[in-house]
């Protein structure tokens, strides 16, 4: 054997594949400014469009005067509902089943709701020409409580469906009721509740929040009169799906649409949706034939484009006295906006909320979920998270704490009793889900040590009696919370978006000198894909990672693919890679084996080559047989190396985690100092360690900004409040605690690598950490649950009720 | 976003800067750091048809000591206010306030003139300069003359300053030495406006405050200098029952509106608390 070749242990490290903590490849043009985001983009002739939105909640437009805004120069046109209605363009279809106004046509619906679409030269003229279009609007009385949506003297929102008795999820019970959506066994679940030793009941509310990512929605949109062809840059979540949804929308047949994602600036679901600005831009690059572009300032991203969450949920859990659940229900109601926009699985009006039984192991569950209308913004997009998924583990994890103080028992042990145990996998919950893999108990038993959680129970009560003796105005809590999260949706059978498959794709080429280009339907908005996606691939094919470039996001390069949230990308298109690396192993293996003059069965594949069983000095590398694959005639092998797969994943992966949060409450001041937070994440196979603590910081750290601050909230008008950077909370440095980050491995059994998606995790476990600490600070003066967010003035309320502010 | 058009003009002394304002009358607006006007300019909120930017103009610059009084020319930045480490010596509530002001980016800009003459009641240095008793050196068309910060303050975003007039600088006697001092802010976040602040200065004489200035943040439509609340502070030993008395007198005078900081009830109990905490810290720092 050749005394030079590295071992096998020192040619797998060089490939940086699976397990590496190779720094970011998208890290170089990010950190040097040379990111090409959205409003990066100019082309020749390029026009501005900008929109007119409503001042009101709800409100009967009267008129619209463009006279003004056309004489200004520079404007080339105004574009209104009336433009629309020819093309068939006045509404859209939204991903949940409904229509969503493109221009508002006889009444606005929740304030901010775009109106008039105004095109000129330059972005300021077409902000001049915006305050000189004059609509004339009746106001409306404003429904922005959910809980009155289905009362009988609530206005009626949507008179163009209002006679409508059927949604697109089943009968709809009033003018203002979307749908209800039902999970689990309702009879069982009454019969145990029943039964039950102790049931606690509580009310726990999810506010409407909204993504915020740093860079705001926006696109340019060119269509080409010469060639028919219609190109969209945009930031969008899902090029192909918005292809797609353009071409059913336009009836532009789909391979005269090219949609490209360039770099985005952030998502978290705000970007999945197709929004009218889209549609504008479009309809005014074919009315003046120039190249438009549209792009949101934070407020309207912040009033317009998809908001978060927004559920009411009705718990009762039921236990015996020694704390075990024997049943669970919930009743919600889903405040969706003046449109169904939510972005879930078509069969799944509720997302997958009904994964509400968390990590436990409960017997008997019911849940039912009322969609309504109100006056506001439209969207439920999952922020940061798999569909719904947030809701249900806050649902689940505060009602477990609610019922700790019932049973007076310590919730971490209440949890640790409940379990869904190791043995138990793959489990099917109480509404039919099939947990892949789990091993509870051990990332519990972990977190609880890292902490010193006995250790922190005793501080707290020394420090409770110390408070109660006057020598301190400051309150500890304790926050535990466990997450099971439902990722990487999903299977063909059930998970859809408007009747497309929701499987990814990878294709890729190695190259004749042994490099690789490979394509995924997914597209990164930070979440490092170049930079994964190659090690999946490295360890795959023997291909060093950096010798692999990795593409998304245009689609008339890319497979198709429904695109990255609800952390699917590693799930599904992570795994499409795994498997058309194999298919490309496989056909390497085939010529490697007429090199070599040997059966394919007699080889064998180590790291980055195949080896002729028994004979070690014979082999040929990756490397090699890219080569050959291009320059010989082999008999019975097409040329080439290639090789496409297009993975409907048979499950999906079920990521889990225990957070630990301590707090210091000021009860004078409402300030809640974070004092620790611990985050074990088991998300099976680790593919990239450092990218998964980044992604853990920040999901964590937009999990500090929900529990503690972001909200955005409607007075009684309709008037939007808190939607500027002024009052939206999003914490900076100076905020932000440490995350200490831990982690336990369960590899998922029917991943190819048995990786479950970690980017959402920290968001879905860290709001209940933190929330619980806040409510367990109060816990002994008898609080039983206090609402999100927990700002300043919320928490001194809290403690003002209980009377300790004097 | 983007704000209606606009004329751009950049005097380099007073006197200039003076003639365009009376040139241009209402419609125009003196811009400094910009960190108040251009935000309100991109929503509309304000739209002057012309901007003399003042930036260029010298005599505006610069801290100095004129007869025993500190002197701080409008265009002193925060970030300079900071720096100044006569300032620091003489007065240094001053850089503490600065530094609870916004972040790095916006103190860089902002300026010490803007903060005073904006009138928005979320500004934080006017109530430290109530505390200071400081008057504000105002030049207009018809020459020069003085205001008391105490007295400048009208309502939300109005003031004292004329149509035409510009404020030159700060004057501030220096509190004596080894005065105690506290600025006490609490917001929800780095670049937030008070939820509610309290400025405090004061003297001890052995163990009994001899004088004392209180004035608060945000907590009304303009700043609020508490006379009561001071007065409730001299003559004692700052115990707990004169901090109390001052408390009750702080709060008294408050108004704040109720937004999304929180309700009106909130805001007035914080408002005591920062006072307490402001008293506090001044007391431990006074050495006489
Ligand atoms: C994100 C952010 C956070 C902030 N947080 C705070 C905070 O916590 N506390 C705080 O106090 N401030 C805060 N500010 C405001 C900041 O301090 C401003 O810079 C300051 O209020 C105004 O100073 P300026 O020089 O920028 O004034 P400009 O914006 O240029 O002017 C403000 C107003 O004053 C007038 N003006 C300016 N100079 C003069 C003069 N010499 N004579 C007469 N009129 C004049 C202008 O015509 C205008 O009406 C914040 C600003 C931002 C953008």
């Amino acid at each position: 054997m050749n005394e030079q070749t590295p071992t096998p242990s020192e040619r797998a490290e060089k490939l940086q594949g699976l397990g590496s903590s190779r720094k970011r490849v998208e890290d170089a043009r990010f950190t040097q400014g040379k990111g090409n985001y959205i409003d990066d983009m100019k082309l020749p002739g390029m026009l501005f469009g900008d929109f007119v939105r409503s001042i009101y909640g709800h409100a009967r437009i009267t008129s619209i005067n463009k006279e003004a805004a056309l004489a200004l120069p520079g404007v080339l046109a105004v574009i209104t509902v009336e433009d629309l209605k020819p093309l068939k363009l006045d509404y859209m279809p939204t991903l949940a089943g409904d229509v969503q106004a493109v221009l508002a046509g006889d009444k606005v619906l929740f304030q901010g709701q775009e109106v008039a679409f105004v095109v000129a030269e330059d972005r300021y003229i077409a902000a001049d020409a915006v305050e000189l279009v004059e609509v004339e609007y009746q106001e409306l009385p404003a429904l922005v409580d959910p809980f009155k949506a289905m009362e009988p003297e609530a206005p009626v929102l949507r008179e163009d469906i209002k006679d409508k008795t059927e949604g697109a999820h089943g009968p709809r019970k009033n003018p203002n009721h979307i749908f209800t959506w039902e999970a689990g066994d309702a009879e069982a679940t009454e019969t145990a509740l029943d039964q039950a030793e102790v049931v606690a009941k509580e009310l726990i509310s999810y506010q409407r929040c909204h993504p915020c990512p740093l860079e705001t929605c926006g696109c340019v949109a060119s269509m080409d009169k010469v060639n028919g062809k219609l190109t969209v840059w945009g930031t969008f979540q899902a090029p192909h799906a918005v292809r797609t949804v353009a071409s059913l929308i336009t009836n532009i047949p789909e391979h005269k649409i090219r949609i490209v994602s360039p770099d985005i600036g952030g998502g978290f679901g705000n970007k999945v949706g197709v929004y009218p600005g889209y549609i504008c831009a479009i309809v005014a690059s074919i009315v003046t034939g120039a190249p438009v572009k549209w792009i949101e300032d934070r407020i309207e991203n912040l009033s317009a484009t998809a908001f978060a969450r927004d559920y009411h949920m009705k718990g009762e859990i039921g236990a015996t006295r020694d704390g075990k659940i024997t049943a669970l229900r919930c009743y919600a109601i889903a405040d969706h906006g003046a449109f169904d926009a939510c972005a879930d699985p078509t069969k799944f009006p509720a997302g997958f909320f009904s994964i509400f039984t968390g990590s436990y192991d409960i017997p008997a569950a019911f849940l039912s979920v009322d969609g309504v209308y109100t006056n506001k913004a439209p969207g439920g997009v999952a922020y940061r998270c798999s569909f719904r998924v947030t809701e249900a583990s806050y649902f689940i994890e505060r009602m477990i704490d609610v019922l700790a103080r019932e049973l007076n028992m310590d919730p971490a042990e209440l949890r640790m009793k409940n379990f869904i145990k190791k043995e138990q996998f793959p489990y099917t919950s109480a509404t039919g889900w099939e947990y892949d893999s789990g091993d509870y108990q051990t990332a519990m038993d972990k977190a609880l040590q890292a902490v010193d959680y006995t250790g922190l129970r005793t501080e707290q009560k020394a420090n409770r009696e110390a408070f109660e003796r006057g020598e301190t105005r400051k309150l500890m809590g304790v926050g535990v919370a466990f997450f099971t999260e439902i990722v990487g949706a999903g299977p063909v059978k059930n998970c859809d978006i408007l009747g497309l498959g929701m499987f990814d794709s990878c294709e890729i080429r190695i190259h004749p000198t042994g490099s690789a280009i490979a394509r995924l339907g997914t597209i990164s908005q930070g979440q490092g894909h170049a930079t994964t996606f190659a090690q999946i691939l490295a360890s795959e094919i023997g291909i060093a990672a950096e010798n692999i470039t990795v593409e998304e996001g245009d689609t008339d390069t890319a497979p198709y693919g429904l695109g990255t949230y609800g952390s699917r990308s590693t799930p599904v298109a992570g795994a499409a890679a795994a498997m058309a690396g194999r298919k490309i192993r496989a056909k390497a293996q085939m010529i490697a084996a007429y090199l070599l003059e040997v059966h394919d069965n007699d080889l064998e594949w180590e790291v980055d080559r195949f080896v002729v069983k028994g004979a070690p000095e014979r082999f040929k590398t990756m490397t090699e047989l890219a080569f050959a694959a291009y320059n010989q005639a082999i008999p019975g092998i097409e040329p080439g190396l290639e090789a496409v797969s297009y993975y409907d994943p048979p499950n999906m992966t079920y990521p889990f985690g225990a957070y630990i949060c301590v707090v210091d409450i000021d009860v004078d001041t409402g300030v809640t100092e974070i004092r620790r937070f611990y985050a074990l994440d088991d998300c099976g196979t680790r593919i990239n360690p450092m990218i998964i603590e980044g992604q853990v910081h920040g999901g964590l750290t937009e999990a500090l900004a929900i529990a503690m601050g972001q909200e955005i909230t409607y007075d009684e008008l309709g008037n939007v409040q808190g939607a500027s950077l002024l009052d939206y909370f999003m914490p900076t440095a100076v905020e932000t605690p440490h995350w200490e980050t831990d982690s336990t491995v369960t590899p998922s059994p029917h991943h190819p690598i048995g990786a479950k998606g970690v980017g959402e995790s920290p968001n879905v476990g860290g709001v209940s950490a933190i929330s619980n600490a806040v409510n367990d600070a109060f816990a002994h003066l008898g609080l039983k649950h206090t609402a999100m967010p927990h700002d300043h003035w919320r928490v001194w309320k809290t403690a003002q009720k209980l009377g300790l502010t004097g | 976003m983007i704000p209606g058009q606009f004329d751009y003009h950049r005097p380099a002394s007073v006197s200039q800067a003076i003639g365009l304002l009376a040139e241009f009358g209402e419609n125009a607006r003196i811009v400094a750091g910009g960190h108040s006007l251009i935000p309100m300019m991109k929503l509309r909120m304000a739209t002057p048809d012309h901007l003399v930017d003042i930036q260029d103009i010298p005599e505006l610059k610069g801290v100095r000591e004129d007869a025993g009084a500190l002197v701080i020319g409008a265009l002193v930045t925060q970030t300079e206010l900071i720096a100044s480490e006569l300032l620091a010596e003489k007065c240094p509530i001053l850089r503490e306030t600065a530094l609870q002001i916004a972040d790095p980016q916006v103190r860089n800009a902002g300026t010490i003139g803007g903060n005073v003459a904006n009138g928005d009641p979320g500004n934080d240095m006017p109530a430290v300069m109530q505390a200071l008793a400081a008057t504000y050196d105002i030049a207009g068309p018809n020459g020069a003359r003085q205001v008391a910060a105490r007295d400048f303050y009208e309502a939300a975003f109005l003031t004292a300053l004329k149509d035409g007039e510009i404020l030159t600088s700060i004057r501030i006697a220096a509190p004596a030495a080894g005065h105690g001092y506290a600025y006490q802010k609490q917001k929800r976040k780095i670049g937030d406006y008070a939820t509610a602040a309290a400025a405090v200065i004061l003297e001890m004489s052995v163990g009994t405050c001899s004088s004392a200035s209180l004035a608060l943040t945000n907590v009304g439509d303009t700043p609020l200098y508490a006379a009561a609340a001071s007065q409730a502070l001299v003559g004692t030993a700052l115990d707990e029952t004169a901090i109390g008395n001052a408390v009750a007198a702080a709060k008294d005078i408050t108004d704040p509106a109720a937004d999304s900081r929180g309700p009106k009830d909130f805001r007035t109990y914080v408002a005591g608390v920062m006072v307490k905490r402001a008293i506090e810290t001044a007391r431990s720092r006074a050495t006489a």
